[in-house]
């Protein structure tokens, strides 16, 4: 996985709540057997209508809003079904930060799995960043756990292991076999009252 | 994937199996689900197997492929959420526990559950099947928590006596006293969040939005936004977005709704009682001539099973059509799908635009409220029927 250092980039505002795997990506794509290529469909049912032609009303297909790796949005982004094709989806679109009050558990776990950084603010801030003029750069230090505009530096809270695995670009098997013996050793003492065994 | 297992040692049920169907029916059936376990699974529906008194929660491809190399999993621990149910419903044949979790999922929010495990207790918990206990765990997620737990009791210990996977003989009743003594939690635990929902007053369920919170009685009319909002702008612009998506107006009587599919089936509502308690409602009746209907069973022992009592007779003469098992309709994959526009009773767990087909639109429900409809060709209070 790559590293994640700082990212420097004007944002695409999702006004909506509750925005749900689903709408991220429609099932009919997730028929694919490699984690890239899904970006062609990300938002499909809201980018595009019933004939495939785009919808002018849907942010993504405004060209102001193209290329921007930041996607700010509303509480409980990522709802709904596990599929971790969502994640893979907006990251092969060329998102690498999501901004919101809140995610859903599973959908905000799976982002860091491919090097999507999810950044929880609280609704001031998030509402600050809507109020933003959308030429605004924003820059997202990861290091020191900060989002900076030209006016303001606010900054962000992230699990110490998760932000150091993004850092890094660690490949998170590796790092638990580093454990293995430990794990193994688990395992042997709970072997003998293993339930398991049929 | 065959290929796959069979190269790594990973017992596979494939298309030909007998024991084929949903995950989260087949697992419980064959005794392979059991309580105090860990199971994970990549789907979010992982959550059923809570009814068992296990850890269950879905997980995403990259975590699956993390368990498979590793055993185990990094995880935060989760906050703990006691759902109490009180008091006990009027008419325990007409109100499902389909019913008792569209309300709980209602009442918390599709977000009330974030950052959470579930528990479910009460005298009602405690008089449910595990089938019953099923649904409800099953869509834990769809209030947000990860996991939705029951404790096991004699109920479970029962269900789960002699089943393919399980342990037997003495081996069997030493853990079950284990899991009698140990897997419930203390009479003075404390619980980051607690809410209660009383079962006197409960209605059947409708949900006439694009969310499974978006719910109402049977009895009551689609809520304005401004109702439904409480206040909150977000909430109000979703509520007035949800009922454009779904063609409906605010006032508009739930029972007034036309529908033109029905689903019965998806690892919510699609086990052997789930068929019986529909083929009841719909025994001597005939699926209304604008209602296209289908029953999907949970697994190829669910229908060899209903099909040894009949039900596939009734459900046939009736005008439904009865399939393989699978998730079928509940998410739209493969051929089984509504067209643009199309309105589906359904007992899956997802209402969400587009989920059984793009512009398709879909109101969950309870399976003798998704037979009823089928019968009537709209909603109905199948309290009078039942």
């Amino acid at each position: 996985m790559d590293s994640f250092k700082t990212i420097k980039s004007k944002i695409t505002p999702l006004d909506i709540i509750n925005v749900d795997t689903d709408q991220i990506i429609p099932k009919q794509f997730l028929k694919l057997v490699q984690k890239t290529g899904y970006g062609n469909f990300l938002f499909y049912d809201w980018r595009f209508d019933q004939k495939n032609k785009l919808r002018n009303d849907f942010i993504l297909n405004d060209p102001k809003y193209a290329e921007r790796l930041i996607l700010l949005t509303r509480e409980n982004f990522g709802c709904g079904s596990s599929r971790e094709h969502a994640v893979w989806a907006l990251f092969d679109y060329g998102f690498r930060v999501i901004i919101a009050p809140s995610f859903a558990d599973i959908f905000f776990n799976n982002c860091f799995k491919t090097g999507m950084l999810p950044i929880v603010l609280e609704s001031a801030e998030i509402d600050y960043f809507f109020s933003l003029d959308p030429d605004n750069y924003v820059e997202v230090n990861l290091m020191e756990q900060t989002l900076s505009t030209d006016k303001k530096i606010i900054n962000f809270k992230i699990d110490p292991m998760k932000r150091r695995m993004l850092l890094e670009g660690t490949d998170e098997i590796d790092y638990t076999l580093q454990l293995e013996d430990r794990i193994t050793n688990y395992e042997k003492r709970s072997m003998k009252r293993d339930i398991t065994d049929r | 994937m065959t290929r796959n297992c069979r190269e790594f040692g990973i017992t596979i049920f494939d298309i030909d199996s007998p024991y084929q169907g949903i995950v989260h029916v087949i697992g419980p059936e064959l005794g392979f689900t059991l309580p105090g376990t860990t199971i994970v699974c990549g789907d979010s529906h992982t959550s059923t197997h809570g009814a068992f008194g296990a850890f269950a929660f879905g997980i995403g491809t990259s975590e699956v492929e993390h368990v498979l190399a590793t055993q185990c999993l990094w995880m935060s621990k989760p906050k703990s959420f006691l759902v109490n149910i009180e008091g006990t419903r009027r008419n325990p044949h007409a109100i499902t526990s389909k019913d008792i979790i569209l309300s709980i999922i209602q009442k918390i929010g599709i977000d009330g559950g974030t950052g959470t495990v579930l528990e479910y207790k009460g005298k009602l918990i405690s008089e449910l099947s595990m089938e019953q206990r099923m649904t409800i765990c099953n869509m834990s997620i769809e209030a947000g928590a990860r996991a939705g737990m029951i404790a096991p009791d004699e109920t479970t210990f029962e269900y789960l006596r002699g089943r393919k996977y399980a342990p037997k003989g003495e081996y069997y009743e030493e853990l079950v006293e284990y899991w009698r003594n140990n897997l419930k939690s203390d009479p003075n635990s404390v619980f980051h969040k607690i809410e209660t929902l009383n079962a006197d007053q409960l209605a059947p369920q409708v949900s006439w939005g694009t969310n499974p919170s978006m719910v109402s009685d049977v009895t009551g009319n689609i809520p304005h936004p401004d109702e439904f909002a409480k206040g909150n702008e977000n909430e109000r612009k979703l509520a007035i977005r949800a009922l454009q998506y779904m063609d409906l107006q605010p006032g508009t009587p739930i029972t007034d709704i036309k529908i033109d599919r029905v689903f019965i089936g998806s690892c919510t509502n699609s086990r052997l009682e789930d068929l019986i308690e529909a083929s009841l409602v719909v025994k001597g009746r005939k699926v209304s001539a604008q209602v296209r209907a289908m029953i999907v069973p949970g697994s190829q022992q669910v229908k060899i099973q209903a099909e040894k009592l009949g039900l596939n007779k009734i459900f046939k003469e009736a005008g439904f059509e009865w399939r393989e098992s699978g998730c079928s309709m509940c998410l739209g994959m493969n051929p089984d799908i509504l067209a643009p526009g199309e309105r589906c009773a359904s007992t899956s767990n997802r209402n969400f635009e587009g989920r059984q087909g793009s512009g398709g639109r879909t109101h969950l429900v309870s399976p003798i409220m998704a037979a009823a409809a089928a019968i009537q060709g709209h909603f109905v209070d199948v309290r009078e029927w039942v």
